[in-house]
C-alpha cells in the first residue's frame, strides 16, 4: 500500500530516496507485526508453568532484514527490472533461438533418468542408494505417473476433479485384495487395476456429466471421500483402517524372484551378493516404463479425434455439440483413460509398499496431484514432470534439510516447515508463472510449421 | 399437391414450431420451407426468435411443439427435434454456426477444422484402438481430413494463418473460420446464424462471395440469419420473416421487401411513412393506436436504420416487460393486419393489391433500400413465384 500511495506522490523523488522512506515503513508494519508473534513467546519452564520468554534479538534481526530488503528491492532491484524491460521492449523482436538444453529437454531428460539409479548407485554404493532411488525416485515418479493421469482430465478435458486419487485407492486396492488372496501376479494384475479404476472413472462421470465448473469439483471430491470412507468402513474385506499387508512382490516378468527366500532369487539367479536395492532398482525401472507408457498413450492420444475432442470439449462444449461430437461419451472416456493410468499407478503403490491403508488416500494427496498439474502447466507433460519433480523431490529433500539446525538452534525441525515452505514456493510459482512452469500449448497438427499456442488463448475448462 | 415432387426439392421444413419459456413464447405456430441448393434468408427484428428457431433445429431447445423435417439428398427423412444434440449434424449433417462466435480459441486454426471432422476420423481411428498403434489407414484418413482443412481454409482466406491460434484472428476472419468449421462437418444443410454481423463492407462482401461459392460449388442448402440488408437481397433466394415468433412474410427477396406488413414490422419505415401507407388504406384507428403505442420505443429508430448495420442499439425492446405490452396486437405486422381485417367490407384479394402498391410507394422514397432492392431485384431475377410452395424449378439456380 505504502509503495503504491507514496511512488504516486513524487514520482520525481530518486529511487534511493523514495527506498529510504518505503523501508522505514516497511520496518515500522514488520515492528508491529511481530512484536507479539516473534518478540514474546509462551513456554512451560521446569515446574510447568506459563512463562513468557522475550526475544528482542530475534526480533531486531527480523526487523532489520525486512527493512534492509525493502531497502534494497525498492533502490535497485525495481529500477533494474524496469531498465531491462525498457530493454527488451526497445530491441526489435528477435525469436530467440531456444538452447540447446530447451532444444533437447526431452531426450536430456529422459537419459538422466535412465542413467540416475546408476549414478546413484556408484556414488553411494548398493546400501546408500537405497533413499536416493526410492524415496526420490520411485516416489516422484509415481507423482509424474498420476499427474499426467489428471493431466488428461483436467489439462485436457478442462474438468476439474478433485477426486482423483480414488482411482489411485481403486488401483492399489485392486491389486492388494486380488494379490493376497488369489495370489495373481503382478502382470496379471496391473491391467486388472487400471480397468477397474477406469470403470469407476465411468461410474464417477455419469452422475456428473451435467454438472460443470464448481459443482463438478465438489462432487468428485466427494466421491474421492466416500472410496476413502467404504475402505476404512467396510472391514471384512479391506480390513479397515488397519489396511492389508503382505502384498506380493513384482516378479522380474516370473523369471526372478525378490524374495530372498525364493528358488528363483535374483542374487541366486545371477550369483551376486543379496541386497535389497535391486528390487529398488527394478521398481525404478518399472515406473520409468509406466510413466514412459503413459506419456506415449497421452502424446499419441492427443493427436487421435479423442485427444482433440477433449481439447475441444476444455475450449467450447456447444460448439463441440454443434459439430457432431458426443459430449458424453467424450467426457467419460476421459475420465476412464485418467482413471485407469490412477489405478496403473495405484497397483504400482501397493506392490511398492507392501502395504495400503485407506491413511495413503486423503484428500491432500488429491490437491497435491492436482497441485502438481496446475503448477506444470495444464496439458504440457514436460511442465507437470518438472513440477513433479520439484514438489515431491522438494518436500522430500526438506527432510534433508539439518544444516538449518546450525542456522536456528538446536530445536529447528525443519520437518514441521515442510508444508509451509511448500506453500510458500507454490504461490511464488504462480505469482511468477500464472500458467505453470510450460504455459504454451503444443498444437496437434500443423500445416507449415508447428508453432505453440500462448496460454493467453487457451481455456481452463468450465468443468 | 404434389408431395413427391416438393419433398425431393425441399430440404428443411419447419411445421407449426412452438418453443415457449415460461410464460414466453418465443415462436409461434412457426411453418415454413427451405428448398434445397437455395440460400433461405430468416429475418426478424431483434428478439423475433430467430436464434430460438436455429437452437431447435440444431436440437439445443427441443421444441414445445411442431415438427422439422431434414430431407436428405439420399432420400432419407430425419425428424429434427427427436434427435439428441449430437446427432443433428452427425447424421442429419446440419451444420451451423452462433451468433456469439464459438471457436476453440486456444486451437489452431487447422485443429480447429479437424474438430470438425471428429466423427469421420473416429471411425477411421477405429475408435481410437487402430490409431493408437499407428495404423496406415488411420494414417492415411488423417492426411485426407488435413487436405479438407486446407480446402476450407483456402475458400476462407486464412490458409496463411492455419498454425496459428483461432482466438488470435481478427473478428472478420473468425467468422469465416466459424463457417470454414461448420462446412468441414459436411452439411448438406448449413444454418448460419447472424455471419455478417460486425463486418466492414470489404468483409461483408467476401463473406458474400464465400456463401455463394458454396451454394454454387457445395450444393449445401443454406438457412441464413441476417440483419445486414445488402447481404440477404443480395445472396438469399428465399426470405422468411418473423415478428414476435410468428412469420408475418414469405417469399422471395423482392415480394417480402414490399409487403407492407414487414415493411411495417421491420424495414425501418419512418413512423410517418407507415402512417401513409395506413392512411392510403384509410385506417385511423390504427393510425391513432401507432401514435400513442409503444412503437417509437421499439421500432428502428429512423429509416433504414436496418440498414445502418449494427442492431445492437435497439435490443431493449426484447426484455419481457415490453413484451406485454406488444403482445396484443401491438406489432407492427398485427397492425397491417387488422387494417386489412377491418376492411372487411372490401374483399380480401382487394385489400392485398392496395397495400402492396402503396407499400412500393412507401419505399422507394428510401435511398438505401432502393438501391439493395435494385441489386436484390437482379439477384432474383426471375423469381416471383418462388413464394408459391410448389413453384420453384429445381436446381434452377446451380
Ligand atoms: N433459453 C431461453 N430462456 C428464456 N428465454 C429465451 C431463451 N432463449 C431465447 N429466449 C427469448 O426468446 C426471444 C427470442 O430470442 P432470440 O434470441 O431467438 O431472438 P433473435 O431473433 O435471435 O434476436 P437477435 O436478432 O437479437 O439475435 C427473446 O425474447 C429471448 O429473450
Ligand atoms: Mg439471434
Amino acid at each position: 500500500m505504502a509503495a503504491t500511495v507514496s511512488s504516486e506522490r513524487d514520482t520525481v523523488a530518486t529511487p534511493v530516496q523514495r527506498a529510504f522512506r518505503e523501508a522505514f515503513y516497511a520496518g515500522a508494519i514488520s515492528l508491529g507485526l511481530f512484536v507479539l508473534f516473534i518478540g514474546l513467546r509462551t513456554d512451560q519452564n521446569i515446574s510447568n508453568e506459563l512463562i513468557l520468554v522475550q526475544r528482542w534479538l530475534l526480533l531486531a534481526i527480523v526487523v532489520i532484514a525486512v527493512t534492509v530488503g525493502r531497502f534494497l528491492y525498492v533502490a535497485y532491484a525495481v529500477p533494474a527490472m524496469e531498465r531491462s524491460k525498457a530493454e527488451k521492449g526497445a530491441a526489435p523482436a528477435v525469436v530467440a533461438q531456444p538452447g540447446f538444453i530447451k532444444q533437447n529437454f526431452n531426450r536430456i531428460g529422459l537419459v538422466i533418468l535412465l542413467l540416475y539409479p546408476v549414478a546413484m548407485v556408484l556414488l553411494f554404493g548398493f546400501q546408500g542408494s537405497l533413499k536416493w532411488v526410492d524415496n526420490f525416485g520411485i516416489q516422484i515418479l509415481i507423482y509424474v505417473m498420476l499427474a499426467w493421469g489428471l493431466n488428461i482430465v483436467v489439462g485436457l478435458a478442462g474438468l476439474l476433479d478433485l477426486g482423483y486419487v480414488a482411482f489411485y485407492a481403486v488401483g492399489a486396492y485392486a491389486y492388494a485384495l486380488l494379490g493376497t488372496h488369489f495370489g495373481l501376479s503382478f502382470w496379471i494384475l496391473l491391467p486388472a487395476a487400471g480397468c477397474m479404476a477406469a470403470f469407476w472413472g465411468v461410474m464417477l462421470g455419469f452422475p456428473v456429466l451435467r454438472l460443470r465448473g464448481d459443482y463438478l469439483a465438489i462432487v468428485t471430491l466427494a466421491f474421492g471421500e466416500i472410496i476413502r470412507l467404504v475402505l476404512i468402513n467396510w472391514r471384512e474385506v479391506t480390513n479397515g483402517s488397519a489396511g492389508i499387508s503382505g502384498i506380493p512382490k513384482v516378479s522380474f516378468f516370473g523369471l526372478m524372484s525378490f524374495n530372498v527366500s525364493d528358488p528363483n532369487y535374483i542374487a541366486k539367479v545371477l550369483h551376486i551378493a543379496q541386497s535389497g536395492a535391486y528390487y529398488k532398482i527394478f521398481l525404478y525401472y518399472l515406473a520409468l516404463a509406466l510413466c514412459l507408457l503413459t506419456a506415449f498413450v497421452t502424446i499419441r492420444l492427443r493427436r487421435l479425434p479423442v485427444g482433440r475432442a477433449w481439447e475441444a470439449l476444455r475450449e467450447d462444449e456447444i460448439a463441440c455439440r454443434s459439430l457432431g461430437i458426443n459430449t458424453t461419451t467424450t467426457k467419460l472416456t476421459a475420465f476412464a483413460t485418467g482413471a485407469m493410468f490412477g489405478g496403473f499407478a495405484g497397483s504400482f503403490f501397493a506392490a511398492r509398499q507392501g502395504f495400503v491403508s485407506p491413511e495413503s488416500f486423503v484428500f491432500l494427496e488429491s490437491a497435491i496431484i492436482l497441485a502438481i498439474v496446475v503448477l506444470g502447466g495444464m496439458g504440457s507433460l514436460g511442465g507437470i514432470a518438472v513440477a513433479a519433480l520439484v514438489m515431491i523431490g522438494g518436500t522430500e529433500i526438506l527432510r534433508e534439510l539439518d544444516f538449518l539446525k546450525a542456522v536456528f538452534g538446536p530445536d529447528f525441525t525443519p520437518e514441521l516447515y515442510r508444508m509451509l515452505l511448500f506453500g510458500m514456493a507454490m504461490v511464488i510459482v504462480m505469482l511468477w508463472k500464472p500458467r505453470g512452469f510450460v504455459g504454451s500449448r503444443e498444437p496437434t497438427a500443423f500445416l507449415k510449421e508447428r508453432r505453440a499456442v500462448s496460454a493467453s488463448f487457451t481455456k481452463e475448462g468450465h468443468g | 399437391m404434389n408431395a413427391e415432387a416438393s419433398m425431393n426439392n425441399v430440404i428443411l421444413q419447419v411445421d407449426h414450431l412452438s418453443m415457449k419459456f415460461g410464460g414466453l413464447v418465443a415462436i409461434g405456430d412457426l411453418s415454413f420451407q427451405a428448398k434445397r441448393g437455395e440460400i433461405t434468408a430468416l429475418i426478424g427484428p431483434n428478439g423475433a426468435g430467430k436464434t430460438t428457431v436455429f437452437n431447435c433445429i440444431t436440437g439445443f431447445y427441443k421444441p414445445t411443439e411442431g415438427m422439422i423435417t431434414l430431407n436428405k439428398r439420399d432420400g432419407s427423412t430425419y425428424l429434427l427435434e427427436r434427435l439428441p444434440n449430437h446427432e443433428i449434424p452427425a447424421r442429419a449433417n446440419v451444420a451451423r454456426t452462433f451468433q456469439n462466435i464459438r471457436l476453440f480459441s486456444g486451437m489452431t486454426l487447422l485443429e480447429n477444422l479437424l474438430v470438425a471432422q471428429h466423427n469421420k476420423l473416429m471411425k477411421a481411428s477405429g475408435y481410437t484402438f487402430l490409431g493408437l498403434f499407428g495404423f496406415p489407414s488411420y494414417r492415411q484418413a488423417s492426411a485426407e481430413s488435413i487436405e479438407l482443412a486446407r480446402h476450407w481454409l483456402e475458400k476462407a482466406d486464412l490458409v496463411d494463418r492455419a498454425d496459428d491460434p483461432a482466438g488470435d484472428l481478427p473478428y472478420g476472419a473468425q467468422r469465416r473460420l466459424e463457417i470454414a468449421r461448420a462446412m468441414c462437418t459436411g452439411p448438406e444443410l448449413l444454418c448460419l446464424d447472424e455471419p455478417a454481423a460486425g463486418l466492414n463492407p470489404k468483409e461483408s462482401a467476401a463473406l458474400n462471395d464465400l456463401l455463394m461459392d458454396i451454394k454454387n460449388n457445395t450444393g449445401t442448402s443454406i438457412l441464413l440469419i441476417e440483419h445486414d440488408m445488402s447481404v440477404v437481397m443480395q445472396i438469399s433466394d428465399h426470405v422468411v420473416v418473423l415478428e414476435y415468433g410468428r412469420k408475418i412474410s414469405d417469399g422471395n427477396p423482392q415480394s417480402v421487401r414490399t409487403d407492407p406488413r414487414v415493411i411495417a414490422a421491420y424495414l425501418g419505415v419512418d413512423d410517418e411513412e407507415v402512417e401513409t401507407v395506413l392512411t392510403e388504406v384509410g385506417d385511423e384507428d390504427v393510425i391513432e393506436q401507432l401514435d400513442t403505442g409503444p412503437d417509437s420505443a421499439h421500432g428502428p429508430g429512423n429509416s433504414a436504420s436496418m440498414m445502418a448495420g449494427p442492431v445492437s442499439d435497439s435490443v431493449e425492446h426484447a426484455d419481457e416487460g415490453e413484451r406485454v405490452t406488444v403482445s396484443k396486437g401491438a406489432s407492427k405486422a398485427a397492425q397491417v393486419d387488422a387494417r386489412a381485417a377491418s376492411i372487411g367490407s372490401k374483399p380480401q384479394s382487394a385489400a392485398k393489391p392496395a397495400a402492396k402498391s402503396s407499400a412500393a410507394k412507401a419505399s422507394p422514397k428510401k435511398p438505401a433500400p432502393k438501391a439493395s432492392a435494385a441489386k436484390a431485384g437482379s439477384a432474383s431475377k426471375g423469381k416471383e413465384t418462388a413464394a408459391k410452395p410448389t413453384a420453384g424449378k429445381p436446381g434452377g439456380r446451380k
